[in-house]
């Protein structure tokens, strides 16, 4: 009846091919790809965006 | 409903951990591309201070290196090319100088602007600076010392502080004056911190 762990990640982990050592390995891969795009695409064109450590008087 | 709410809930801690890498990610990430235009900065400066032409004194390009920052205080590595420039993309490079203060070691008030927690943040810990603490600026010509004297912390409009006497726009400077301003309190806008020094010495380039 009640199902313990992620129903999310649960699901993505259900959809990798192989046994659980592959299926570890490309989630490993995955993560990684998703903290990549994070960190060198979604970051940098929004730390811009926000008005964030502001230094200057006036304007 | 149950899933609906349990998705929900992996979610918003998914959202969490996004947040948690963003902040990494102002504080080493965005230090990472500064590194690299302070390296092409100092380049930069001592290149054209080899030039020796009294004439560049005067106008230097947006984006260009207007001196070498150095506070004893924090260190033999402290060591900042000061960037010309206080828009968001000059202070990405470094600490900027408002264009149209003083230059350095010249009568009126020298501002400069840095960042406090992002972007390598040079001036993350001015707050520390006391009353008689040097501030050294390696401009083209000399090198000039400041000595701090004093430190207020104002609101994001008080536009004074940069007054070529800080404090009193519309007088006429007499002495030069240096004015070093971020953000206050540390990783918050409301604020401005701000940090006033004379000139004491002026040392000659040798060769």
């Amino acid at each position: 009846m009640t199902r313990t762990g992620s129903v999310m990640y649960g699901w993505i982990w259900r959809l990798l091919p192989g046994n659980p050592a592959a299926k570890a390995l490309t989630s490993l891969v995955l993560a990684g790809l998703v903290a990549a795009v994070l960190w060198y695409v979604v970051f940098p064109w929004l730390e811009p965006r926000l008005p964030l450590d502001p230094t200057t008087v006036g304007r | 409903m149950r899933a609906a709410l349990r998705v929900t809930g992996e979610l918003s801690l998914t959202a969490g951990l996004v947040i948690l890498i963003f902040c990494a990610y102002l504080m080493w990430g965005t230090g990472a591309y500064t590194a690299g235009q302070q390296t092409l900065l100092q380049q930069q400066f001592l290149q054209e201070k080899g030039t020796d032409e009294p004439a560049k004194l005067g106008r230097i390009q947006l984006g260009g290196a207007v001196a070498m920052l150095a506070i004893p205080k924090f260190g033999d590595d402290y060591r900042y090319a000061v960037v010309e420039g206080v828009d968001w993309s000059r202070l990405r490079m470094g600490p900027g100088h408002y264009p149209g203060t003083a230059m350095p070691g010249k009568v009126g008030n020298f501002v400069l602007s840095g960042h406090r927690t992002t972007y390598a943040a040079p001036f993350n810990r001015i707050d520390e600076l006391r009353r008689g603490d040097d501030i050294v600026v390696d401009a083209r010509d000399a090198r000039y010392t400041y000595r701090v004297t004093g430190k207020r912390v104002v609101a994001p409009t008080e536009l004074d502080v940069i007054a070529p006497v800080p404090g009193e726009p519309g007088r006429k400077p007499t002495k030069a004056m240096i004015t070093l301003s971020t953000c206050h309190p540390e990783y918050s806008a409301a604020q401005r911190l701000i940090v006033f020094g004379e000139l004491d010495k002026r040392e000659d380039r040798l060769g």
